[in-house]
């Protein structure tokens, strides 16, 4: 349905369940893929998987250097760079009063302050093109908080604020910036809950089931077309009615 | 005119799409040739390229109008 023939996108975190289904989607979609992520391993078999118009852009989100290298990277490799997808995550979950400030700063640092460096060095691209979409995963915790989450809650709720505020600032150029924010959704993470815990999560989530990488790729997709080209600033909740914010 | 003015010229009438005429010396970018903020980052980004240069953001901001542009231009070619 949409079709993103000839366009460039960059993925963060692909080597992760969702990151690899969102690579997947924008690629089944026409679009050439660099797949970034610190394990080369995976990198590379979905890359092999997906076959013509994926690249392996290895990159280490926590380490600055490393981040400011990659949009040049994935540049070079596809020839371009339209569509930055800022994926990658961590968790270092503590609760608040036991947190340190080791914990809060990395976690800052790859899911917001990466994210921010990798915004800030896509823009002059994709303004001269008059085109770009910017999405940022971001997390129902971000919305609604969670114990034991304090820094990953703080920095999924400042993407949705970064990007609003980038949304206003390149609007009239064709560049729309928005959040996916993602429920429960069933990865390698969420297997090792047991019986009791996935009971309790699905007590909670009106449509009865866990989401899958499927369900947050299909709302990236839709972000990264030329249809949502009216759609900026805006949060994309996909959470099975969890949290109908 | 210089050579320099002209291609400064060229690429603020095409970018800002103004009429050649108003581009004058002591044009103001924001207040004569109605660019917004964004524009004039984009309008030193575009200088960057044609010229080679690199305009740092202090000097950047030195530049308002015109005949800023072309004398900053000049200098650091």
């Amino acid at each position: 349905m949409f079709d993103l023939t000839g366009k460039c996108a960059l993925v963060t975190g692909a080597s992760g369940g969702i990151g690899a289904g969102i690579a997947r989607a924008l690629h089944e979609a026409g679009a050439k893929v660099a797949l970034s992520g610190t394990r080369v391993g995976p990198l590379e078999e979905l890359a092999a998987d997906l076959g013509q118009g994926a690249y392996v852009c290895p990159a280490n989100l926590s380490d600055t250097p490393s981040v400011e290298a990659l949009p040049k990277a994935a540049s070079e490799a596809m020839g371009g760079l339209d569509i930055l997808i800022n994926n990658a995550g961590i968790t270092r979950d503590n609760l608040f009063m036991r947190m340190s400030d080791e914990e809060w700063l990395s976690v800052l640092d790859v899911n917001l302050t990466a994210s921010f460096r990798l915004m800030r060095a896509v823009l002059r691209p994709m303004m001269k093109a008059r085109w770009g979409r910017i999405i940022s995963i971001s997390s129902i915790v971000g919305t609604t908080g969670n114990p034991g989450q304090g820094n990953y809650a703080a920095a999924k709720a400042g993407l949705v604020g970064m990007s609003k505020s980038l949304a206003y600032e390149v609007a009239s150029r064709g560049i729309t910036v928005n959040c996916v924010a993602p429920g429960f959704i069933a990865t390698a993470m969420t297997d090792k809950l047991n019986d009791e815990q996935k009971a309790k999560i699905l007590a909670q989530i009106p449509a009865g089931r866990m989401g899958s990488t499927d369900d947050i790729a299909a709302a990236v997709l839709y972000l990264a077309s030329p249809e949502a080209g009216y759609v900026t600033g805006a949060t994309l909740h996909v959470n099975g009615g969890m949290a109908m914010v | 005119m210089s050579d320099i003015a002209d291609r400064v010229k060229k690429i603020v009438v095409e970018h800002l799409g103004v009429d050649e005429d108003k581009v004058t010396e002591t044009a103001s970018f924001i207040d004569d040739l109605g660019a917004d903020s964004l524009d004039t980052v984009e309008l030193v980004m575009a200088f960057e390229e044609e010229f080679g240069i690199e305009i740092p953001d202090d000097a950047a901001e030195t530049i308002q109008t015109f005949g800023d542009a072309v004398k900053f231009i000049s200098e650091a070619v």
